[in-house]
């Protein structure tokens, strides 16, 4: 616990940009937006890359905390506004800084031919200063406030181009969808506050909580955790909440990479670790953590098998691989859902940036089928998203491979043997659909469009060089696994196995499952390409319900949209509403009205008749006091 | 030494004239009129009263109800020139613009 008031400044750094985009970007222009937009970015990591030195060189367990106001007092009750970086925020300062920096700076080049790019720079500086203050708040309640700005970013973000309904729309998905999740973490907050408050403990903050743990009992344990999940399920785009993710692709690609790859969608699995010891008191809540991430991941992995939009196999790629993380945090290995987190957040925002990369060059084109044969139009995106693709099917020595492994182990040895399997089945359908990905864009001939063709080009350095970075992150960010491990440690808890097993035997089943998704993908789409067709019509059942990704939007808008529209048109519009509102208000105007179209009659305008009316009036008056009087 | 109710009764009597002749009466200036006789009505009743009771009071509030009716005269007399310069009567029945 050593007093730290420069973490102060990551958040404020961006925050700052976000104010000054908003107001001055568009006047000052282009240049000096492109200057702070990603300088705000590299000011927070050099903060935060001094606070993580400051930390590695302290004792093991030590944190740096910043108390910067108390926020709420409420009878026994208060919350701070304070941050707090330990081993976990540490590694989330790092990636949301450092990925979030080098996007930054490629959206200077991807955004180089949009008129909006104030906007889009405030949006984006706004979300890193909302994620900074979640992965930094030293509470509950302040975590919240961060969990709710980063989601409001999501939706501006989204939104973007919202010229196009179909982005608003989008856009308006992920924060209905969102809301279900929020109001799940804000019950679990609740019932935290109920379970220790009946002890006497009034308090949401993070340390406080981890001593008091024993008094919160673990049906309440349970309960709370299972609400929190429901929010990590919202943000983190596991079923049943996931569905707004894909769709979510409708923003900026380097909004994809940022928001919807590498950091917010991570939030869940950040508030879990963080959670840790609440999760670890209920392991039904734990054990249901790692199954719906299992499941999510096959699920996710099975859509991405078939899409053609490429950022949408990317979109189906990141739930799945967030499925790993909740596996690998649901196991009680919340260090390997971290690394995971880490690793993925290198190569998957570097798979969007080279998606976006080839996305620029094709003039806007996202359809694989329109691809193809741009391995030496576009090399350095090529080679980048080579290396990206083999981190995230998990081929050694590639980053992915550590952590993915880490997390199969960990199931595994959790006793999770059927969930283990299933992550080896997705794994080889990872490296299948990755492979998918490059094959149809990348080999083969060009299928571009002759006006695309002509004016086909590799993105400018501003845009390379992040991508070239990135890669060598995703080559190397998985070789100090055990260092990783035991930095955690403190704050997460060493996980414990419960079952013995092979780790090596492990490791090589995975492997080899990954290189038979690789090689099938070569024979489909290299050797035979005609086999895909003409498996897809051999099994148009089953291709159909990939394609339309299981009907589960279908089953959603028949089950939950179609009744919610019908409920508010007719219950609450026609019934309440126009009904009984309107009617109320109108009802009494027209009763003014009518009573007052009698009554005006008796306004003659002669002063004379007010004058004999006030005089009836007097004499009544007078009268009744009389009257009083003798009686 | 004159009966009190000798004087209360002038007073009554003055003060109907009074309201007869703002009912009855169609021309706004004799209605003015007639409302001075009210007011001076209720002035000799406020005197009769003050002198029975051996008080002063009602001989003040005479004097600050001939002062207001002062006043009130003359801005009366403005409203009524300023009505007949611009309409060209003093009739009542003629002046009824705030009717419905």
């Amino acid at each position: 616990m050593v007093n730290f008031s420069a973490l102060a400044l990551i958040p404020l750094f961006p925050a700052f940009g976000a104010v000054f985009n908003l107001f001055f970007g568009d006047r000052l222009g282009r240049r000096v937006v492109n200057i702070v937009g990603p300088g705000v970015m590299f000011a927070a990591f050099a903060v935060a890359a001094w606070a993580f030195v400051r930390l590695a060189a302290m004792q093991p367990g030590s944190a740096l905390v910043a108390h910067l106001w108390t926020w709420i007092v409420a009878g026994g009750f208060n919350a701070n506004v304070g941050f707090r970086v330990d081993a976990l925020s540490a590694v989330m300062i790092l990636i949301v800084t450092g990925v979030g920096a080098l996007i930054h700076v490629y959206s200077v080049g991807y955004m180089a031919h949009d008129e909006d790019f104030a906007r889009f720079f405030t949006y984006l500086n706004l979300f890193a200063a909302a994620m900074l203050i979640l992965v930094l708040a030293d509470n509950l309640l302040l975590m919240f406030v961060g969990w709710e700005g980063v989601g409001l970013c999501s939706y501006l973000l989204i939104g973007f181009w919202y010229t196009n309904p179909q982005n608003s729309y989008a856009g308006r998905k992920a924060f209905i969808v969102n809301r279900i999740g929020d109001a799940g973490f804000l019950l679990g907050t609740f019932t935290i506050v109920a379970a220790l408050a009946s002890h006497g403990v009034w308090t949401l903050d993070f340390q406080a909580l981890r001593a008091n743990a024993d008094l919160i009992g673990s049906a309440a344990a349970t309960a709370a955790a299972l609400l929190l999940f429901l929010g990590a399920t919202g943000k983190s785009a596991q079923i049943p909440l996931y569905v707004w993710l894909p769709d979510a692709m409708a923003g900026p690609t380097p909004v994809s990479a940022l928001i919807h790859a590498a950091t917010m969608v991570t939030a869940g699995v950040y508030m879990i670790a963080r959670l840790n010891f609440l999760f670890l008191m209920a392991p039904s809540a734990l054990a249901l953590v790692a199954t719906i991430g299992a499941l999510t991941a096959l699920f996710a992995a099975t859509i991405a098998l078939v899409q053609s939009d490429i950022k949408k196999v990317l979109a189906y790629s990141t739930v799945s691989q967030l499925g790993y993380m909740f596996l690998g945090v649901g196991s009680g290995a919340f260090a390997s859902g971290i690394f995971h987190l880490m690793t993925h957040a290198f190569f998957k925002g570097l798979l969007f940036l080279c998606a976006g990369s080839v996305i620029h060059a094709l003039s806007g084109e996202q359809d694989m089928n329109k691809m193809g044969g741009l391995r030496t139009k576009v090399p350095i995106t090529f080679w980048t998203m080579m290396v990206a693709t083999l981190a995230i099917a998990a081929i050694p020595p590639f980053s992915g491979y550590f952590s993915k492994d880490l997390i199969l182990e960990s199931a595994y040895e959790s006793g999770h043997t059927g969930l283990w399997l299933i992550g080896v089945i997705t794994a080889g359908m990872t490296s299948f659909y990755m492979f998918r990905l490059i094959f149809l864009t990348f080999f083969g001939t060009s299928r571009v469009e002759p006006e695309r063709e002509h004016h086909l080009h590799e993105s400018p350095p501003v845009m390379t060089i992040p991508l070239i970075i990135l890669a060598i992150l995703a080559f190397v960010g998985g070789w100090r696994t055990h260092g990783f491990e035991q930095f955690l440690a403190p704050v997460v808890g060493e996980f414990k196995p419960a079952v013995e097993a092979n780790a090596l035997g492990l490791s090589a089943i995975a492997s080899a499952s990954g290189l038979v998704g690789i090689a099938l993908a070569y024979l489909f789409y290299i050797q035979r390409p005609e086999l895909p067709d003409a498996l897809a019509r051999g099994m148009s059942d089953l291709y159909d319900l990939l394609l339309n990704k299981w009907y589960v939007d279908e089953l959603y808008d028949a089950i939950v949209t179609k009744p919610l529209f019908w409920g508010s048109d007719n219950l609450l519009n026609r019934l309440a509403d126009r009904f009984v509102i309107d009617g109320a208000v109108n009802g009494a105007g027209l009763t003014v009205e009518s009573v007052g179209e009698v009554a005006r009659r008796a306004e003659t305008g002669n002063v004379q008749h007010y004058a004999l009316a006030y005089l009836i009036g007097a004499i009544g008056v007078a009268a009744y006091y009389l009257y009083l009087v003798t009686h | 030494m004159i009966p009190l109710h000798y004087m209360m009764s002038l007073s009554a009597i003055i003060f109907a004239i009074g309201v007869a002749g703002v009912i009855i009466r169609r021309n706004i200036l004799v209605m003015f009129m007639s409302i001075e006789l009210m007011i001076n009505a209720v002035n000799l009743a406020f005197i009769a009263l003050g002198s029975r009771l051996g008080s002063i009071d009602g001989q003040v509030i005479v004097f600050f109800v001939m002062t207001v009716a002062a006043a009130e005269a003359a801005i009366g007399l403005g409203i009524i020139i300023s009505v007949f310069r611009n309409r060209e009567t003093v009739h009542a029945d003629d002046l009824t613009l705030l009717r419905w």
